[in-house]
């Protein structure tokens, strides 16, 4: 099976977020004077502009939001997969991410909203590591 | 009966007949349609003082295609915000005929997306091109097209108890259109449409799965194609050969994936009131929704925030026979047979416009009696994270 995709560097928004990947360490950005929670990683807060954010650790729990089982994706890294999850889940820390559902034996039956998820990873050749997610 | 302001009319429209055109470049169908809507118009090319395109085409599309086309144009606009590009298109070329900067707008728009094999809705991760944050972050989970909205399909059923049944009619009412349409019935022939006959909801929820809860008929086709509409002032719209389809209210909008958003409420949900207020119309007196149906639920979410019928409510909206053009009930959708059954190049937002002015002008195939309000809402972009809305509402005198 081919590779799945990759980031493609330099790009500087995102780098810090996939090299901390290599560790296995999931980040999100916070406003340090707002509060607000800032993700897909970026230099500034998109609620008022500032550059003053710092990088934090997310414990890697969090809530399926919703999910959708793709059955066919043309995509050479995808198209033998079989039936895989898509999902938006909802970290504890307050930010949403796209990611993948795994370790279910049904993407069909065993994945619902709501249900509660825990951070693991596919480790990729390229030394990067995709967080996806499992049954908490 | 309201007085709305009339700066602007659709005076001529075209659409690309062949939705297969193997060996045309999306240029030459361009070029074709900007003249064959002229003629619908009763104007000529040299009229043409206002181009404006998506930019689908070689770089610099302003200036290229304004030399292509032989133009020396006042205005040029290449707005690119997906398939709803064309409303925008629309919204900009009544805003500067108002301010007197042109006279006739044209707005064109060609793809080979069919023949170019172009696997929009099912290929997912990584494509050509600089790198973005937002395609570093989702590149590798291979969410395709078609799951990015299916996802909002799986969200608007567990929050509202929505159902594929209830999303099964938006299907089965715009078939029922494309069947009276000779050109969609084309379409589906050269596309290779199997059993091309109106369906039945269980046609829809029994047809293939493609990304749960979307199956196969729940998406529209890719084809070839393409379409021009000509938008012109008040005192050229006078003298054109057909009645002018007047431009009354407009409105525009983005939407993106933010923490905590209700990924079921979309673009439209701002571009719709927008338009309303400016037209001076409700959505209970609008006799025509021409509404993007890349997918069902599309239609469903964008019929809600639009104000067709309450957040939630759109099941129990379309589950009754409203959406045939020859129901009671208003509206009538996608009177042509939509993205689903006509007409889906990559992006629909043009035919839109198309349709609904056939209609006010009486010349559509699945007619609506008297027709006399249209409403056109395009969508841009993917539903669950990054879209627009553009909303044209449109009257005939």
């Amino acid at each position: 099976m081919a590779d799945r995709p990759q980031p493609r560097f330099p790009e500087p928004d995102t780098q810090p977020f996939w090299e901390a990947t290599k560790e296995h360490r999931l980040l999100y950005q916070v406003d340090r004077d707002t509060g607000d929670v800032v993700f897909f990683p970026r230099r500034h807060n998109p609620k008022n502009g500032s550059s003053n954010l710092e990088w934090r650790e997310s414990k890697g729990l969090g809530t399926v939001y919703t999910f959708s089982v793709v059955r066919l994706n043309r995509h050479p890294a995808f198209a033998e997969l079989g039936p895989y999850a898509v999902a938006y889940v909802d970290l504890d820390e307050g930010f949403r991410m796209l990611t993948n559902i795994v370790n279910v034996a049904d993407p069909t039956r065993d994945i619902h909203i709501g249900q509660r998820v825990k951070l693991t990873w596919l480790d990729q050749s390229t030394g990067i590591a995709i967080p996806v997610f499992e049954p908490a | 009966m309201v007085t709305q302001r009339r700066d602007a009319a659709i005076v001529g429209i075209y659409e690309y007949p062949k939705r297969k055109a193997p060996g045309v470049t999306s240029l030459q169908i361009k070029a074709e349609c900007a003249a064959r809507a002229l003629e619908d118009a009763g104007l000529s090319w040299k009229d043409v003082d206002g181009l404006y395109d998506a930019q689908d085409g070689a770089g610099m599309a302003g200036l290229s295609l304004a030399e292509y086309f032989g133009f020396r144009p006042n205005v040029i606009d290449t707005t690119a915000v997906g398939g709803s590009s064309y409303e925008f298109h629309a919204a900009h070329a009544k805003r500067d005929i108002a301010a007197g900067r042109c006279k006739v707008a044209l707005l064109t728009y060609g793809s080979t997306a069919h023949s170019d094999a172009r696997r929009i809705g099912t290929m997912a991760g990584g494509g050509p091109g600089a790198p973005s944050p937002l395609s570093n972050m989702t590149d590798p989970y291979g969410m395709t097209l078609i799951s990015n909205y299916a996802m909002v399909a799986r969200r608007h059923m567990h929050q509202y108890g929505t159902t594929s049944e209830q999303l099964a009619r938006i299907a089965v009412a715009t078939r029922a259109h494309a069947m009276r349409n000779p050109q969609a019935v084309q379409a589906m022939t050269d596309l290779e449409f199997q059993d091309i006959r109106e369906i039945t909801v269980e046609d829809v929820v029994n047809s293939r799965m493609i990304a749960d809860p979307l199956h196969l008929l729940d998406c529209c086709m890719v084809s070839d194609g393409g379409g021009a509409v000509v938008i012109a002032a008040p005192e050229v719209a006078r003298d054109c050969r057909k009645r002018p389809v007047w431009i009354i209210g407009s409105g525009e909008a983005t939407s993106y994936s933010e923490n905590g958003r209700d990924i079921t409420v979309s673009a439209a949900a701002q571009s719709g009131p927008r338009a309303w207020a400016e037209a001076d119309v409700r959505p209970d007196e609008i006799d025509v929704a021409m509404i993007y149906d890349s997918f069902t639920i599309t239609v469903l979410v964008m019929l809600e925030d639009l104000g067709f019928c309450r957040k939630g409510e759109g099941g129990a909206f379309v589950s009754e026979q409203r959406l045939r053009f020859d129901s009671p009930l208003k509206p009538a959708l996608n009177t042509d047979g939509g993205g689903l059954s006509s007409n889906h190049p990559g992006m629909r937002g043009i035919f839109l416009l198309i349709e609904a002015t056939r209609q006010l002008r009486g010349e559509s195939t699945s007619q609506v009696a008297d027709a006399r309000l249209a409403i056109a809402h395009g969508n841009g972009g993917m539903l669950a994270t990054s879209h627009t809305g553009g909303t044209i509402i449109l009257a005939r005198d």
